[in-house]
């Protein structure tokens, strides 16, 4: 069960098929900021472009998206993120949360973040606007506790090997060309893009949590919008 | 469309993308192998000169040699565009690692749009192929190559071969983009042999060091373009080569979403810049001058109403397409260059010069240095007299300096010798055994003839001189790893293990506390004995003293 969306909910169910895409990573403590941000950023590298340009009659041209390496300290891996400094700080904040949760009382270390496409359907007056979700990844983490210094070595490593499936997984499903929202006129991309950010255009999307208490219940469920103007109406 | 088969226009735009897409396919790759961090900025405002909306730079040598490779064609069937991936030791060994294959098959999507479907995915395809070469085994040797190694490239057309990569190699598949003539697929074949050691760390037997001996083989297919190494670069200061250049060749891309009533092009100036005042066999500015503007002639409109069919991803998409050039612009780039403008990496180099040719890595991360005492573990023997360096061992010929890893061995007792690993080839890949004595040490032929000892380990001196020239150096850097491509359980070796054990012999049993102080104990027990005798000769002692006097 997911978190509620910060829309309100349509009165008709949604007509497409929202793709669903699960990943499971167990790693320690201190790995945890670093795996979810590389799966998130490789995500959001396939869900970006660069910033639209419209121009008149309808024609627009598209910025340019630069990438860069990124090194994790706490695993043998490396990954590409788009060069945004915007979005880095807003999965950093939102993942940060997620690791401070799976750390707090209540929680044997299980928890999951999911990284949501949607679009956005206007609605009349006095109507809020429609969240339709087209895309969700969603990343399980389980926590391990490592007794000594071999140990993490070997985790060290294991969870960059995992990473690297991860990675491959993750492009498998990009590669199959499925639905991707059709192009907007200039009046419609705020409905599908995120046009906040300067230097890239990321498909909207939003990011929430939940961790699993020792129970096996859902103790909290947290949304940490990312989008400024996702209520506005 | 209007028409159901391919427009002349439609069909030199996919010509183009197909162009570019291969030469930008190759630039990724070789620049995933440098050996270093890509950063390439984003830029709201679009240049015009970066293809597929992605600021991936384009190295002059890399798109020469590409452009060579290609000698005009474009993957077709049967005719694929490979990148050989591959490692060269300093001792001139070579092993290919990938083959990237950018390959085409006989699947067409007639329904697809060229100018803007076809551009979109094959920019989502570069970035998965950003994403995926950073994740096959190469990515983390490339990243630590520079003393013992380095990575090589060589780009090919036609048939691929992976016969080079070993038994059992793996494939991943990066993407795959269908357009009206074919489908693109990338995708890359990687030799597992040396993934395969990273799982036997679980595995409590000694690691088994041998050499691999297929890895030195010739390569069987006469290479019909020579290997370049990918950290091409040297000093900054007389680079033989000019720096990353933007790409010369325009690509102007301008979409609509509206049903334009008439043709609207977007005209972007191509950013030339004047070429450093170096011998260079890449790219030369256009015979036309530096920045020019054309305009396109023709247009090509194409709109697809929404209503045309649910279900396809693409419907409502009305482009206008103002990409690609008149094919009567002369802007061809290809400049008759230099053979060889990439130094070929010397077959026996050494370690100085192999400096001067390829950018040495910095120390690597992550390794701490400190010297230890002269007095190794061998020379704790404080029961006795022995000197320090006068035991018995190799040891006496090397002043070693141990390289311990932080926090690693605060278990261990003090006298074992602890030696952490150096990052060597494939060293992440080797075993990393819960008992780091049972590691076998490397054992390299020496590079100077005038080495004494056949034992000597690698001797890298890891200052900042980066020449090492055997023995001359009193410094010597002992390092415990494990050798290069010698995982093989078939072809046990027998020096690393006997340097392993000779390396740590046991103590002598005499210097041992408990013998030592057992005979000491019996000493005393026969004391009262012994004096007891000496007393009763202590006459004929007398005597012989006197005789001496």
């Amino acid at each position: 069960p997911l978190s509620t969306r910060c829309c309100a909910p349509s009165s008709a169910a949604p007509t497409m098929n929202c793709r669903a895409e699960v990943l499971e990573v167990s790693v320690e403590g201190r790995q945890v900021e670093e795996a979810m941000l590389a799966v998130l950023h490789t995500v959001l590298l396939h869900r970006s472009t660069g910033k639209f340009h419209y121009k008149k009659e309808g024609t627009y041209s598209i910025g340019t998206v630069g990438t860069q390496d990124v090194d994790c300290d706490f695993i043998d891996f490396a990954y590409v993120r788009v060069s945004s400094e915007e979005l880095d700080r807003a999965l950093r904040k939102a993942v940060g949360e997620f690791k401070d949760a799976l750390r707090g009382s209540g929680s044997d270390g299980m928890g999951q973040i999911s990284l949501e496409f949607y679009q956005k359907k206007k609605s009349r007056w006095p109507f809020s606007d429609e969240c339709i979700p087209w895309e969700l990844w969603t990343i399980k983490v389980n926590v391990v506790n490592l007794a000594n210094e071999q140990e993490r070595q070997i985790c060290r490593e294991k969870v960059g090997e995992k990473l690297c499936e991860k990675i491959i997984n993750i492009v498998e499903v990009m590669n199959r060309h499925e639905y991707l929202p059709k192009m907007p006129t200039q009046s419609e991309v705020d409905n599908v893009f995120d046009t906040s950010l300067k230097d890239v255009q990321p498909y909207l999307y939003k990011i929430s949590y939940q961790i699993t208490d020792s129970l096996g219940t859902s103790v909290t469920t947290t949304m940490r919008r990312l989008i400024k103007d996702t209520l506005a109406l | 469309a209007m028409d159901t088969d391919l427009s002349s226009q439609d069909r030199k735009d996919l010509d183009k993308f197909i162009k570019f897409f291969a030469l930008k396919t190759v630039q990724v790759i070789v620049q995933a192998r440098l050996g270093e961090k890509i950063c390439t900025r984003s830029s709201s405002s679009p240049t015009g000169s970066d293809w597929f909306n992605l600021a991936i730079k384009d190295i002059p040598e890399v798109t020469h040699e590409a452009k060579k490779a290609l000698a005009g064609q474009l993957p077709a069937v049967g005719r694929s565009m490979c990148v050989e991936i591959s490692l060269k030791t300093s001792e001139g060994d070579s092993m290919e690692l990938e083959i990237w294959c950018l390959e085409m098959n006989e699947k067409c999507d007639k329904e697809i749009k060229v100018s803007y479907t076809v551009y979109n995915r094959l920019s989502l395809l570069l970035k998965s192929l950003l994403a995926i070469t950073r994740v096959t085994p190469a990515y983390r040797l490339s990243r630590k190559q520079g003393h013992e190694y380095v990575i090589l490239y060589r780009i090919y057309f036609g048939e691929v071969q992976l016969s080079g990569l070993g038994e059992g190699f793996q494939t991943v598949r990066v993407g795959t983009v269908g357009t009206p003539v074919g489908t693109i697929t990338l995708s890359c074949a990687y030799r597992i042999n040396l993934a395969f050691m990273s799982t036997r760390q679980f595995e409590r037997t000694p690691p088994i060091m041998g050499i691999i001996i297929d890895h030195f083989v010739d390569r069987p297919y006469p290479s019909s373009s020579p290997m370049h190494p990918c950290n091409y670069r040297a000093g900054e200061d007389n680079a033989v080569y000019p720096s990353v250049e933007d790409s010369q060749e325009v690509c102007t891309t301008s979409f609509s979403t509206s049903p334009p009533s008439q043709c609207v092009f977007t005209v972007t100036k191509a950013h030339f810049q004047t070429p450093p005042p170096v011998v260079t066999d890449t790219l030369k500015v256009p015979v036309m001058g530096l920045a020019f503007s054309h305009q396109l002639s023709s247009s090509r409109l194409s709109y697809q109403p929404a209503a045309l069919g649910a279900g396809s991803a693409d419907m409502g998409y009305p482009v206008l397409f103002a990409g690609g050039l008149n094919a009567a612009h002369p802007h061809q780039l290809i400049a008759p260059g230099k053979e060889g403008g990439v130094p070929p990496v010397p077959s026996q180099p050494a370690h100085g010069t192999q400096a001067d040719q390829e950018r040495m890595c910095t120390p690597l991360d992550g390794v701490h240095y400190s010297a230890a005492t002269p007095s190794s573990s061998e020379d704790t023997e404080t029961v006795s007299n022995s000197s320090e360096g006068k035991c018995g061992s190799p040891h006496d010929l090397l002043e070693t300096i141990f390289i311990r890893k932080v926090g690693a061995f605060v278990n261990k007792p003090i006298n074992q010798v602890t030696m952490a690993n150096l990052d060597i080839p494939f060293a992440m890949f080797a075993p990393k055994n819960v008992e780091l004595e049972d590691n076998d040490p490397m054992v390299n032929p020496p590079e100077s003839p005038e080495t004494e000892s056949p034992l000597q380990g690698s001797l890298h001196s890891e200052g900042s001189s980066g020449s090492s020239t055997g023995n001359t150096h009193d410094d010597f850097v002992m390092i415990d790893f494990k050798p290069a491509f010698s995982k093989d359980d078939i072809l046990p070796m027998d020096l690393g293990t006997f340097y392993r054990e000779f390396q740590n012999p046991p103590q002598l049993s005499s210097l041992s506390i408990d013998i030592g102080a057992q005979s000491m104990a019996e000493d005393l027990d026969s004391l009262p004995e012994k004096l007891a005798v000496h007393e009763k000769n202590v006459k004929e002692f007398d005597a012989f003293v006197e005789t001496l006097q």
